[in-house]
């Protein structure tokens, strides 16, 4: 689960890492009274979507970047009067864009030096690791690409948590002295801190800021949290903003559907993730295009695929639907009688390929073929992708 | 021979009393496994009844480990204490520990692998079907079947197949019986991004196993644990391997239904993954239903009979 810039620096702040001062406003009406609250300009003005790339993304009117400095404060509104309601597309974002809800104005700081600081795990070695550079501010990826000598790594023993000599290790690798590298030691310290004890799945700080007075703050931040962790944070699910959701992926939540839209033409409906992924991969194989990734799960009810199907058909693009099945455990013919069902409940229209394998699949088989639909039978996946990527060429 | 488990393996089913724990215990029973005991805090003395079978349920491992001597443990508990169960396992001195359970908290996992370094158990998973050891009798009956994974597709012989996924483990195994071609050990290691069993470790356990000729190793994106597991190969198992990778078409840093299945950087999609394999000697199965059929050619161009 992701979380806005503006709500990871109110959790920062909570475990005593410092952030520049800032004020979120969720109306136009809030503008000023947020405005009000922070010291004289300059101001950043920053549209909170759950996306990177901001500062270099462009609104669909053609108003350009997503976070702008201020040299006054009616400057900072006249931004953010732009930014409001106004969709932001960015590298990350996709053609579509976010609609930018919430706008947060911060007080500009003075940069000294920028730095990049994340706590993440290393699946490597299965536990966490602290990546953090001297290159702040810039794709870590390009630096991590160019230089890599600038990247410096500590991996930490969960048995004893982030150790002071590791902190006072990568503060004299990022070259801090004096009061930076107190100050820079104890955001390192509460960083991690809210890393570990909040189930974060990421922390990303960039850049991580020195100020000519010896501040270090957190500039920006990015915060994203394992969702198999949640049950335990209800501070955290609070968090949560349905509005940077896709709409088909909620409802999909809702039926333990494990949804994901992408830009083909092509649905596919199967059980299992490892399958449905690879059920997208076979469908472009044979030159369609997969309009989502959809688990279903072991079960695969009849509940399930009605809703599956709903979602499914929720999308424009889709053109056709190949259903991919490996009954197991599940009796084929009870996945056959709820994909009859739900074809008649939801009134399909569109081609209808399903791949049916496993546990008494012949009476399944046979369910789709009397139950009077043009449903087309796929013997193999191979088959099934080959029939569903000619039915809706 | 087989690979960590044989059809006279006791096993132990931690949640039995549990729906998910029991519609799999008794598919196990009546596959011929030997689950000798269920374990349920609070609920020792009592029996999980299924036909003849009358499984004892112990209020803990060490208990039911005392009386049955199994040595195997199969954990079906939800995720808060999933971590807990898989612990409990490991205090009893198990040999295998088996984790069925999806949706285990990362953190929790961190931790349970950090406590397990260095003890004797091994863990398979969680988030994971389980490992099957196919037997000689009607749809490979009379073996070992632990976890979740159909036991009738199978087939007992000589190959060895390993994976993240569930469905995928069983296409591939389905397929090869389809083709006459029998297993010695399926395995699934689990979708999430902190397992106990990597890739790696069962690929060099069906290397040691005179009784498995070629191997299917089913991978996907994210990680490196497919990447790790071809360069052990290219430098150490002369025997077939033929290798998918599920994921080509996942966009970056889109969670695909399975926690670890995700694209961070240039190195672990799909393509990097197929390119490392191609390198490393490994027949690429094209397409998923292309998995027994890459397993046969590579086996053909060794020389190597796998039936």
């Amino acid at each position: 689960m992701n979380i806005h810039e503006y709500q990871a620096k109110a959790l920062f702040e909570k475990f005593g890492v410092p952030v520049p001062k800032g004020v979120a406003a969720k109306s136009p009406l809030e503008f000023e009274a947020a405005l009000a609250q922070l010291p004289d300009a300059p101001v950043v003005v920053k549209s909170q979507i759950h996306a990177g790339g901001r500062g270099k993304g462009t609104f669909t009117d053609g108003f350009k970047g997503g976070v702008k400095f201020a040299k006054t404060k009616t400057d900072a509104l006249d931004y953010a009067n732009k930014m409001f309601g106004n969709t932001l597309v960015t590298a990350q974002t996709g053609a579509a864009g976010r609609k930018v809800q919430t706008v947060y104005f911060t007080q500009a700081s003075d940069i000294k030096k920028e730095y990049y600081l994340a706590i993440l795990l290393d699946r490597a070695s299965s536990r966490p690791v602290i990546v953090a550079s001297t290159e702040g501010g810039v794709e870590i990826e390009k630096v991590a690409h160019d230089t890599p000598e600038k990247i410096f790594k500590i991996v930490i023993d969960p048995a004893y948590g982030l150790a002071d000599f590791q902190i006072r290790d990568l503060i004299a690798r990022l070259g801090f002295a004096g009061n930076e590298a107190k100050n820079a030691a104890k955001l390192i310290r509460s960083l991690y801190a809210c890393y570990w004890e909040t189930d974060a799945a990421m922390i990303e700080v960039n850049p991580l800021i020195t100020t000519p007075t010896g501040e270090v703050l957190a500039l920006d931040a990015k915060v994203s949290f394992d969702s198999n962790a949640l049950y335990r944070h209800p501070e955290i699910i609070a968090l949560r903003d349905l509005n940077e959701e896709d709409p088909k992926e909620i409802e999909a939540s809702k039926y333990a559907l494990s949804y994901i839209a992408l830009d083909g033409n092509i649905a596919c409906l199967v059980n299992g993730a490892g399958l449905a992924m690879s059920t997208m991969d076979i469908i472009q194989h044979f030159g369609g295009s997969p309009a989502n990734f959809l688990d279903v799960g072991g079960g695969a009810s009849k509940d399930q695929v009605v809703a599956a199907f709903k979602i499914i058909l929720g999308d424009p693009n889709v053109k056709g639907i190949l259903v991919n099945i490996f009954g197991g455990i599940m009796d084929c013919n009870v996945i056959a009688t709820g994909i009859v069902e739900a074809v008649k409940e939801v009134g399909l229209k569109l081609p209808l390929v399903v791949r049916l394998e496993g546990n008494n699949v012949a009476a399944g088989k046979a369910t789709l073929a009397n139950s009077g639909l043009t449903i087309v039978s796929g013997d193999t996946m191979a088959d099934a992708a080959q029939k569903i990527v000619k039915l809706v060429a | 021979m087989s690979i960590l488990i044989t059809p006279e393996t006791k096993i132990l089913v931690q949640g039995i009393t549990g729906d998910f724990g029991g519609r799999h215990a008794k598919l196990s029973l009546d596959y011929g496994t030997q689950v000798v005991a269920g374990v349920t805090p609070g609920k020792g003395g009592l029996f999980f009844e299924h036909g003849a079978h009358k499984v004892p349920i112990f209020n803990s491992v060490a208990d039911a480990v005392a009386a049955t001597g199994a040595t195997v443990s199969v954990v079906f508990v939800p995720p808060p204490f999933a971590a807990d169960a898989i612990l409990e396992g490991v205090d009893a001195g198990l040999d295998l520990v088996v984790a069925i359970t999806e949706g285990i908290p990362i953190k929790d996992m961190i931790r349970v692998k950090r406590v397990i370094a260095g003890k004797k158990t091994r863990l398979v998973g969680p988030n994971c079907p389980g490992l099957v050891t196919p037997g000689t009798g009607k749809d490979s009956s009379g073996g070992c079947r632990i976890g979740i994974a159909p036991g009738y597709i199978h087939k007992k012989g000589h190959v060895g197949v390993v994976s993240r996924s569930g469905t995928l483990t069983y296409e591939a195994v389905f397929q090869l019986t389809s083709r006459n071609i029998g297993q010695t050990t399926s395995v699934g290691i689990g979708g999430d991004p902190v397992n106990g069993t990597s890739h790696l470790d069962v690929i060099k356990l069906f290397n040691e196993d005179p009784d498995t000729h070629g191997i299917i190793l089913i991978g996907e994106i994210g990680g490196n644990a497919e990447v790790e597991a071809a360069r052990w190969i290219k430098a150490n198992c002369q025997k077939p391997v033929a290798g998918f990778i599920a994921g080509a078409t996942a966009p970056a840093g889109r969670r695909m239904g399975h926690a670890g299945a995700i694209v961070g950087g240039a190195e672990d999609t799909a393509a990097a993954k197929i390119a490392v394999f191609q390198e490393c000697g490994i027949e690429v199965a094209a397409t998923p239903s292309d998995m027994a059929d890459a397993l046969i050619r590579a086996a053909k161009a060794k020389g190597v009979t796998l039936s």
